[in-house]
């Protein structure tokens, strides 16, 4: 047996214990997915007043300046202000919400179930690694309050401007310092995730599950925590460094003579390029930390909607290592416009292309299974549908920004924003909505409603085209990123576009409050939950709704089955579940 | 001195085999795994595991240190050479002892653990040996700085003490984690309680923390 003495704990008594610092991962794994919704309306809040400030330039926002009299006196938005809203959107969004969701919170909450464990292996890490993210958001909410704002450097916080102090802008004190502080400690909080997740998916899977056998979404996560682990320990010390520069006076990153405002600063020799080495080899995989589980968790909604097995499910597993792997030798595509060498640039566009192949194995794995299937309609599967329309439109613009003589035209331009906005950004939005819609009912034992969460996806998925395609538009007519208004003659016919985007990310962001609603309105008033409401087969499914605290009410599952055995006849219908003994033939053979 | 002992499971060669044909089963007829195969009986304990995956964070934490460091020494020519601290090769000398002194404090404990054997020794006793010897290493950074600070090099007065500072200060950190986890293994091993895959665990990662300074040692003399 694989269950070690190590994940027993006892059931909590006491409120704290229960619902504050618990011990059981699917509380843990709720917390995270609360951090993650408090995070993303936050930072769909300040894409809106940065939308309406560029669309709208001088307009003033109403009560904008109670959240900085300095930086939006009379409520409008100065240009240093909209780079702090900008940056904190960006932070907000990728570690917040883009890490925390798909693979932090659901990953948590599904992982052992799926493995048949009770818990996670270090349940104290676990509960440790939650509240060290959450201490991580504390502390890069405070920037707003604290000194002279949030940092304005951009959520990559290229250096010389990450460590030369105040004499670089507003919030480039304090504010540079908390959020390298709370990207330090979020990378603490990631690592011992991955520990856990690691160590459950390898040593905790009961009888019968080896790996081949564990769920799509499983093996994203395990996958993802692998990513997760070399990444985030990159990252870390290379915080360390900039704090050290910015708090100790040391030179890593700030050239000799550097003159600021002015200012001659007291730093000699650093590398400027080091803190692109070192943030983009843990910033690329995060492109993949972001998207990975949100193609584990697709592949698992689809495969239970489409009632019949994925066309080849280990091919599927091993493109997702492959872009794991690649994903590590493509960073330097961020940097063709660094002034590295052209040699470099070579080198790092080759695997960018190649990597492309993975991710288009994957697809064509996701339509030619779906080709054919008759897929049950629902608001789980049709964000699936639309992770995979959102994955290949952001994806094809990939192609063209892979060649370094096409990127340095594009490169700081909107044509970017557009392309990692939509292959990042609302594809892994679409997989945590996917995964909302479909687990929900495990998570609570309630229903969401269906009308609102088909509403929510149509709303949300021509909103999203209608924000971010015009941006690759914008791109291509010369729309420089990073601005905070566009006053220069070749930019003014471009405006009215900027407006429509206005008007189309607030009516997607008021959308995004149908789902809210729904989320709040169904845990407490919803239908009440089957154990097996979709009438699927890996382990979660053959649990209690909600999971009773062990997760499997003292038993341990047997694992007789491969993960998604749809499309044949059992006594209970056209599927059988992984923990269920019954010997079953495929629709074929009865053919 | 009763010590509860939780030897792995025995590998049963035949189900493992089994484990290997598993997987997706792609095809027509009978569906390949309704067979009711049990593939995986074994499987090793997750702390085992755990320390592989933590020295793996640590290696990437001193690789983005080193490649930081090869880069910052080629991108100007203010950085200046000093001669490292005699101190550091006691140090070195103490922190090999003390790899020493904990294997032969894994064995005696395996085989009190197996042959259960009163004879009067503590099995604790090297364990003790090697936690003063790693506290004797962090004391011989911390007069290595001292020298160093009398020398007047600072954390910032140029950047190879800013790396020496760093990377020596970051290893002893994680020294102290390791004499943490040495208390640890004391502290079960008072209460019998003590099993075998933390020991284990415990002593992996003291050793590679003498593996990682040995590196660390050599990096400093080379580009410092």
């Amino acid at each position: 047996m694989s269950v070690h003495a190590g994940q027993h704990h006892a059931p909590p008594t006491s409120f704290i214990r229960k619902h504050v610092f618990s011990l059981d991962h699917k509380v843990i794994g709720k917390q995270y997915y609360a951090l993650a919704l408090v995070a993303a309306f936050i930072g769909m809040f300040l894409s809106w007043l940065m939308r309406i400030h560029l669309a709208w330039n001088n307009a003033a926002i109403p009560g904008l300046q109670l959240l900085s009299k300095t930086g939006a006196p009379g409520g409008v938005m100065t240009p240093e202000y909209y780079l702090q809203l900008m940056t904190m959107h960006g932070t907000i969004m990728v570690f917040f919400v883009l890490t925390t969701a798909p693979f932090a919170a659901f990953g948590n909450y599904f992982l052992p179930i799926q493995v048949g464990a009770e818990d996670m292996p270090f349940p104290r890490f676990n509960m440790m690694s939650f509240w060290v993210t959450f201490t991580a958001f504390l502390v890069l909410m405070s920037s707003f309050f604290l000194g002279d704002g949030p940092t304005l450097g951009g959520w990559t916080q290229y250096a010389p401007l990450n460590a030369v102090g105040s004499v670089a802008g507003p919030g480039q004190g304090l504010g540079v310092v908390l959020w390298m502080a709370s990207i330090a400690l979020f990378c603490v909080g990631q690592l011992l995730g991955s520990l856990n997740f690691i160590t459950t998916t390898l040593d905790l899977r009961v009888k019968g599950l080896s790996l081949m056998r564990l769920p799509l979404s499983a093996w994203a996560w395990f996958i993802t925590s692998c990513m997760g682990l070399t990444a985030f320990a990159v990252l870390m010390p290379a915080c360390i460094l900039a704090i050290l520069d910015h708090v100790a006076g040391t030179s890593f990153f700030v050239a000799s003579n550097l003159v600021i405002n002015d200012q001659i600063q007291p730093h000699s020799g650093g590398s400027t390029l080091l803190w692109q080495h070192l943030f983009w080899f843990f910033g690329h995989p995060e492109v993949y930390i972001a998207i990975v589980p949100g193609m584990g968790i697709v592949s698992h909604v689809l495969l239970a909607n489409m009632r019949k097995q994925m066309l080849s499910q280990r091919t599927l597993i091993y493109s997702m290592g492959a872009l794991a792997l690649l994903s590590y030798m493509v960073y330097g595509h961020h940097m063709f416009v660094s002034g590295m060498n052209p040699y470099s640039s070579l080198a790092f566009s080759f695997p960018t292309l190649v990597i492309t192949i993975p991710s288009t194995i994957v697809v064509l794995i996701w339509t030619f299974s779906l080709y054919g299937s008759r897929l049950r309609i629902n608001s789980a599967s049709l964000f699936a549908l639309g992770f995979i329309s959102m994955f290949v439109s952001g994806g094809v613009s990939g192609f063209f920004l892979a060649q370094p003589s096409i990127d340095i035209m594009l490169h700081a331009t909107y044509f970017v924003v557009g392309h990692f906005h939509l292959v990042m950004g609302v594809a892994a939005m679409f997989g945590i909505f996917a995964g909302t819609y479909f687990w929900f009912p495990k998570m609570t034992g309630r229903m969401m409603n269906e009308t609102l969460g088909k509403a929510h996806f149509w709303l949300s998925f021509v909103g999203a085209y209608c924000i971010f395609m015009p941006f690759h538009y914008l791109g291509m007519a010369g729309n420089v990123r990073r601005y905070a208004s566009f006053v220069d003659d070749y930019l003014q016919p471009l405006i009215p576009v900027h407006r429509f985007i206005t008007v189309a990310a607030l009516c997607t962001g008021a959308a995004q409050l149908i789902f809210l609603y729904n989320l709040i309105h169904s845990r407490f008033r919803g239908e009440a939950a089957a154990d097996n409401p979709w009438e699927a087969t890996s382990l979660e499914w053959s649990t209690a709704t909600p999971p009773p605290f062990d997760n499997f009410g003292g038993k341990h599952p047997v694992v007789y089955h491969d993960p998604y055995q749809y499309g044949v006849q059992s006594s209970v219908g056209d599927y059988v579940m992984q923990a269920s003994p019954e010997q079953v033939k495929s629709d074929n053979e009865e053919k | 001195m009763a010590t509860t002992v939780h030897e792995p499971p025995q590998i049963d060669s035949r189900r493992l085999a089994g484990e290997r044909h598993s997987g997706n089963g792609a095809g027509g007829g009978i569906v390949p795994d309704g067979d009711l195969r049990v593939a995986v009986e074994y499987s090793p304990p997750p702390s085992s595991t755990a320390i592989w995956v933590v020295l793996f964070a640590i290696t990437m934490m001193f690789a983005a240190f080193t490649s930081a460091l090869v880069v910052r020494k080629g991108s100007s020519l203010d950085w200046q050479t000093f001669t490292l601290p005699s101190v550091l090769y006691f140090n070195t000398l103490v922190l090999v002892i003390s790899s020493v002194t904990l294997e032969l404090a894994r064995r005696r404990i395996a085989s009190f653990m197996v042959v259960l054997r009163s004879q009067g020794e503590s099995p604790a006793r090297w364990l003790y040996v090697t936690l003063f010897l790693g506290v004797l290493f962090v004391a011989g950074q911390y007069v290595a700085w001292s020298q160093l600070r009398a020398e007047g090099l600072y954390l910032a007065t140029n950047p190879s003490s800013s790396f020496f500072y760093l990377l020596t200060v970051t290893h002893a950190l994680h020294v102290l984690c390791g004499l943490g986890g040495l208390i640890y293994v004391i502290r079960k091993l008072s209460k019998s309680v003590l099993r075998r895959n933390q020991l284990d665990a415990a002593a992996r990662y003291w050793h590679f923390m003498g593996i990682l300074w040995l590196y660390l040692l050599l990096l400093l003399r080379m580009k410092l």
